[in-house]
């Protein structure tokens, strides 16, 4: 019935910050921004990949109103909106020491799991990110 | 336009990562309302109302949920993993387990070994509520 996952999606407190972390310190391109006028639409993917898109999407009205946005913003920066991202590298020790370099929140250093290694790291809005090496 | 809640929140957050990440260490208050950037009685504060629980039972929970882990991925003795897990007396790991978990920790390593799912889930969601 399926064959992909095209795109998933984010909330984002900031879109212009949002961009910033998503390209330039965590290495993602970006595959669409957009104003469409009734909003802003802002995807990056893994370089070279045409198929997943993550949109970084702002929360607020009319898709939600004043209050509820503002819930949605307080579980971002709770961390408690879920939504994780789970990105694969070839290295995730070294993908681990650049991002550290760059500043990036910690919450898990690489360890060894079953499924790979992985560490995790937030984005500047509260979001968790999850990377890691797939066994080969 | 982000609010100053929404910054507390975020910065309370970071020192909730820090529990989770360095729970085996020793950590202070001092510390953490460091990394909060504010004073101890306010991190202690806010952070309750932030999260619904005070720092220190955040870490006493993130200590067990990682002795509960420990006792159904490995072999390792008790004492090794209530040393592992950030606790310094045997004893004081017992009872704060069994308050928590509602048994003791060799009972609780019968229930045999955890599915194989990536781990930030597991860690969610076996810790015990609070």
């Amino acid at each position: 019935m399926f064959n992909n996952i095209s795109r998933s999606q984010l909330f984002v407190l900031d879109q212009d910050e949002a961009l910033d972390f998503y390209t330039n310190t965590l290495g993602l391109e970006v595959a669409a921004d957009v104003d469409l006028g009734f909003m802003r639409w802002l995807t990056v993917r893994v370089p070279g990949d045409e198929i997943r898109e993550i949109l970084l999407e702002r929360p607020g009205p009319p898709v939600m109103d004043d209050a509820t946005a503002a819930q949605v913003r307080d579980l971002v920066t709770k961390g408690a909106i879920g939504g994780a991202l789970f990105l694969t590298t070839d290295d995730a020790q070294s993908t681990f020491e650049t991002l550290k370099d760059r500043g990036v929140d910690i919450t898990d250093e690489p360890t060894p799991r079953p499924y790979g290694i992985d560490f995790g790291i937030r984005d500047p809005f509260g979001n968790s990110i999850r990377i890691g090496k797939v066994p080969d | 336009m982000t609010t100053e809640r929404e910054t507390t929140n975020r910065l309370m957050l970071r020192a909730r990562d820090v529990m989770d990440r360095d729970h085996a260490a020793e950590l202070d208050i001092a510390a953490l309302a460091s990394v909060a950037c504010c004073s101890e009685a306010h991190f202690i504060r806010t952070f309750k109302t932030t999260f619904g629980e005070t720092p220190h039972r955040y870490l006493q929970r993130r200590r067990i949920e990682r002795a509960m882990f420990l006792l159904r991925t490995t072999d390792q003795n008790v004492t090794d993993i209530c040393m592992a897990v950030g606790f310094s007396s045997l004893g004081t790991f017992g009872r704060t387990f069994t308050e928590i978990v509602g048994e003791p920790p060799g009972e609780y390593r019968k229930r045999g070994a955890l599915p194989d799912v990536p781990n930030c889930f597991v860690r969610s969601w076996v810790r015990p509520r609070s």
